[in-house]
C-alpha cells in the first residue's frame, strides 16, 4: 500500500531500534508518554516495544476519547436514546462502552431504542432527513480531530432547516489534558509522574498544529515530538525525545511534517470557534473534573443542542474502586500492576476507561501483549 | 395462477399451506433443485448410506445485503454446509433447506437466490432433497433467512479434529484472508466504498478431497469464517491445549483488503471468510500437503503462515512484519470501525 507499507518497513525499523540502542545511554532511564491511543495501538500492534531497550519505557496516556468519557455522560447517552421518536446516532466503538447500571447503547438498542451506527456526522443529518417525524441525536465525542466535522453537520443542518437534529456534544480538548497529567492535584496525592517527554498525537495536531504544545515544552521543560502513528513514526519519534533529554532540550519538535504544520487548519480552528465554547470543567473517565478540556455548542447554535432540546439528568457514576485507570493514565502503574486487569476487567467486561475501548491501554495490552506477563 | 416473478412478491400466502404456497414451491424451489429424491414429494427424504462414519452439520444464514459482490445468501447457505462437512474430511451428499421469508420479499429475489443455490449445489455435487418454507409478517425478518443441514460419509482413515493439533505441527492456509468479509461490508448501508474485491465464497469439498487423498492424516480442518483466522485459530489452541506462532509475512492478504481494513480500523486476522480453510498437519508433511493445495485451483494462493507451539495459556502470537511480537486475540463483540 503506497503511503503506508513504507512506514511498516522492518529494516528501517531495525535501523531505528539499533540507533535507539546506540543513543540511549546505559545509565539513564527514559519515559515517555504517548498521549494518543492511536499510538498505544500501535505500539501493541507492532511489538515495538520489542525494539527497545529495556530503560526505554513508553507509558500510555489517556488520549482516547471513547476511554475518557465519563460513565455518566453515556447514561446520558442512553436516556437519550430511550426517550420516544428518539434516533441516537453515534460512532461504531461508542456503542458498546457500559455506563453505569452495565448498560450500553448495543444493550439499549437490544431493548427497543433506536441505536444507530454511522461512520459520520453528516450520515446523522441525512438519518434526519430521512425521518422528518422523529428527533435525531448525535452522540458526538472525540478530540480535535472529530470536532469540525460536528461543526459541519450542525451548519449542514442549519443549512437545509432541519429543525430535527440535534448534537450530544462531548468533544474534549488535549492541550487541557495533558495539563491535567502533569499537574493536578491527584498527582501528588499519587508521587511524582516519571515523564521525560510527549509524544505529541497525530490527527489532533493536523487540526490544532504544533503550536499548543509550546506552552508545554517551554513551562514543564518536557520535550514534545508530534508523530504519525505508523510504527515507523513512532520509532523515529522516541528518537527524537532521546536526543532532546541527551542534549538538554525542551523543544516541540515534528516528526509528522507530511500532515502537520505550525499553525494547523485554520479553516477548521475557524469553524470550530464559531460553533463551540469551553466549558468551565468537565468530567474526565480516569482523571476527574479538568477545568477547560471540553467544548459546548455556542448558545447562537442551541436548536441543535441535544442538551438544550431535551432534559438530561447529571448521571453521577463512581469508577470501581480496585481500578488502577487513574495511576495507568498518569504513568505510576501499568495495567499489569491493577489487580482486576484480565480477571474482573477484560474488553468483554470492562470495567475501567484503559479497558473500555480498543485504543486503550489495558484493552492494547490485554490484546496484543498479554504474552508478555511470560517473559 | 402463474407466479409473476417479476413483479411479485412474497405474501403471507406463500406460507399458508395452501394452494399459492404450493405454487411457490413448485415454481421456485423444485423447478431449480431437480433431482429424483425430492421429486417424491414427500415430507422426508430416504436414501441408503454406504456404511462407515457420516457427518452432520446444519447452519442459518442471516446476511445483509442478500446479494453481494462474488455471491449471495443461496450460494453462501450452500457453501457453508458443504465447507462444515467437508472440515471433517467428509465427501458432502445431502442437504435440506429450510427458509423463513418475509412478506414483501420480491419473487424475483427468491428466484434469484433459489438459482444460486441449485448452480452452488451442482457444482459442489450435492443434492438438495428435502425443505420448508414459512413466511414471517413484513418488518419480522431480514427478506430471507435459510437454514440448511448437510450430511456426508468420511473416508477411512480420515479423521481431522480441533483436539488433534500438536506442538510442532504446521499451520497452512488456502489462500487470501478476509475477501468475503470485505466484499459484503464494502455494500453495507452508509458503508458503500469501491473495491475490486469479490467474495471468496465456495465449496471447498474438492479441495479437501485432493488433500485428504495425498495426506490423509491431517491433523485439522477448519474453515476461517466469522471471527476470521484469529478466531478459528484461538478456538482449535484451546481444544487441543496448544500455542500457535505466526509469520505475518507469510500471511496472504490482497493489497486491497489490507487497505479497506486500514481505512476501517479492522484487522483482517478478525475478517470473515467463506471459501478458505486452515490445515494443520505434521510438520514433515507440510511441504508435501501445500504443493497438492497449491495444484488445486481453490488452493493456488496457499501458504505456511507458523507453526503449533506447547504453550499452557493457548496464546495464538504473531511475529510481526516489523519485527515485533504480538498476541493474535479473538475478536470482542462485534468488530466495529473506530473513531479516530
Amino acid at each position: 500500500m503506497k503511503y503506508i507499507d513504507e512506514y511498516r518497513d522492518g529494516d528501517l525499523a531495525k535501523g531505528l531500534a539499533s540507533a535507539i540502542a546506540r543513543e540511549a545511554k546505559p545509565d539513564c532511564r527514559y519515559h515517555f508518554m504517548e498521549f494518543c491511543g492511536g499510538h498505544t495501538h500501535a505500539i501493541f500492534r507492532y511489538g515495538i516495544q520489542d525494539l527497545l531497550p529495556s530503560n526505554v519505557r513508553m507509558i500510555h496516556g489517556p488520549g482516547c476519547p471513547v476511554c475518557v468519557l465519563p460513565m455518566g455522560r453515556i447514561d446520558g447517552a442512553i436516556h437519550l436514546a430511550k426517550q420516544p421518536g428518539v434516533i441516537l446516532a453515534s460512532y461504531g466503538d461508542m456503542l458498546r462502552v457500559p455506563g453505569g447500571g452495565r448498560e450500553s447503547l448495543l444493550k439499549a438498542k437490544a431493548l427497543g431504542a433506536d441505536v444507530r451506527m454511522i461512520y459520520s456526522p453528516s450520515d446523522a443529518v441525512a438519518l434526519a432527513k430521512a425521518h422528518p417525524d422523529r428527533e435525531v441525536v448525535f452522540f458526538a465525542i472525540g478530540f480535535e480531530t472529530t470536532t469540525p466535522p460536528t461543526a459541519l453537520a450542525i451548519r449542514q443542518a442549519h443549512r437545509e432547516g432541519l429543525s430535527n437534529f440535534s448534537v450530544y456534544c462531548n468533544h474534549v480538548l488535549t492541550p487541557s489534558a495533558i495539563s491535567s497529567i502533569l499537574e493536578a492535584p491527584s498527582v501528588r496525592d499519587l508521587g511524582t509522574v516519571p515523564l521525560d517527554g510527549f509524544i505529541g498525537p497525530a490527527h489532533v495536531s493536523t487540526v490544532i498544529g504544533s503550536q499548543p504544545y509550546d506552552y508545554f515544552a517551554e513551562e514543564y521543560r518536557r520535550p514534545v515530538v508530534i508523530a504519525g502513528f505508523e510504527p515507523l513514526d513512532v520509532l523515529q519519534a522516541i528518537l527524537m525525545l532521546i536526543r532532546q533529554v541527551n542534549e538538554g532540550r525542551f523543544e516541540v519538535e515534528n516528526e509528522f511534517t507530511r500532515a502537520v504544520t505550525k499553525e494547523g487548519n485554520m479553516k477548521a480552528k475557524t469553524l470550530v470557534a464559531e460553533t463551540f465554547e469551553m466549558k468551565r470543567s468537565f468530567e474526565w473517565r480516569g482523571l476527574g473534573l479538568v477545568p477547560y478540556s471540553a467544548l459546548a455548542i455556542k448558545r447562537q447554535w442551541a436548536q441543535f443542542d441535544a442538551e438544550a432540546r431535551f432534559i438530561v439528568p447529571e448521571f453521577k457514576t463512581e469508577d470501581h474502586k480496585a481500578c488502577a485507570c487513574g495511576a495507568i493514565l498518569r504513568g505510576l502503574k501499568t495495567p499489569a500492576d491493577c489487580s482486576l486487569f484480565a480477571t474482573a476487567c477484560t474488553p468483554e467486561h470492562p470495567i475501567g476507561s484503559c479497558m473500555v475501548s480498543a485504543e486503550g491501554a489495558c484493552a492494547a495490552y490485554y490484546t496484543y501483549g498479554r504474552q508478555r506477563r511470560k517473559s | 395462477m402463474k407466479l409473476d416473478l417479476e413483479h411479485g412478491v412474497v405474501e403471507m400466502a406463500h406460507g399458508g399451506g395452501g394452494r399459492a404456497m404450493a405454487k411457490l414451491i413448485e415454481t421456485i424451489f423444485l423447478g431449480n433443485f431437480d433431482n429424483p429424491l425430492l421429486a417424491q414429494h414427500n415430507d422426508q427424504a430416504c436414501f441408503s448410506m454406504q456404511a462407515g462414519r457420516v457427518a452432520m452439520t446444519t447452519d442459518s444464514y442471516v446476511i445483509q445485503p442478500l446479494f453481494f459482490p462474488g455471491g449471495d445468501i443461496g450460494s453462501l447457505a450452500v457453501h457453508g454446509t458443504v465447507n462444515d462437512l467437508a472440515m471433517s474430511g467428509a465427501v458432502p451428499l445431502y442437504l435440506s433447506a429450510g427458509f423463513i421469508l418475509e412478506e414483501g420479499l420480491p419473487l424475483g429475489d427468491l428466484a434469484q437466490i433459489a438459482r444460486s443455490m441449485a448452480a452452488a449445489a451442482r457444482e459442489a455435487g450435492v443434492f438438495i432433497v428435502t425443505g420448508d418454507t414459512k413466511v414471517v409478517e413484513k418488518g419480522k425478518g431480514d427478506g430471507v433467512f435459510i437454514n440448511t443441514a448437510g450430511i456426508g460419509v468420511i473416508p477411512d482413515g480420515v479423521a481431522p479434529s480441533g483436539e488433534r493439533a500438536r506442538p510442532g505441527d504446521a499451520i497452512l492456509v488456502s489462500g487470501t484472508l478476509g475477501d468475503h468479509g470485505v466484499a459484503v461490508m464494502s455494500k453495507r448501508e452508509n458503508l458503500a466504498f469501491e473495491v475490486d474485491i469479490l467474495s471468496d465464497a465456495q465449496a471447498l469439498n474438492g479441495l479437501v478431497a485432493a488433500m485428504v487423498a495425498k495426506v490423509p492424516d491431517i491433523h485439522v480442518l477448519r474453515d476461517p469464517t466469522r471471527g476470521g483466522l484469529a478466531a478459528t485459530l484461538n478456538e482449535i489452541a484451546r481444544q487441543a491445549k496448544v500455542g500457535m506462532e505466526l509469520d505475518e509475512r507469510a500471511i496472504p492478504i490482497k493489497g486491497a483488503v489490507r487497505a479497506a481494513c486500514e481505512f476501517l480500523g479492522l484487522d483482517p486476522l478478525n475478517v470473515a471468510n467463506e471459501g478458505k480453510l486452515v490445515a494443520i498437519c505434521a510438520g514433515d508433511q507440510a511441504e508435501r500437503l501445500l504443493a497438492v493445495m497449491r495444484a488445486h485451483p481453490k488452493g493456488a494462493d496457499s501458504a505456511i503462515i507458523g507453526r503449533v507451539t506447547q504453550d499452557a495459556d493457548c496464546f495464538v502470537t504473531l511475529k510481526t512484519a516489523f519485527g515485533g511480537t504480538r498476541m493474535v486475540d479473538w475478536l470482542t463483540g462485534e468488530q466495529l470501525p473506530r473513531i479516530c
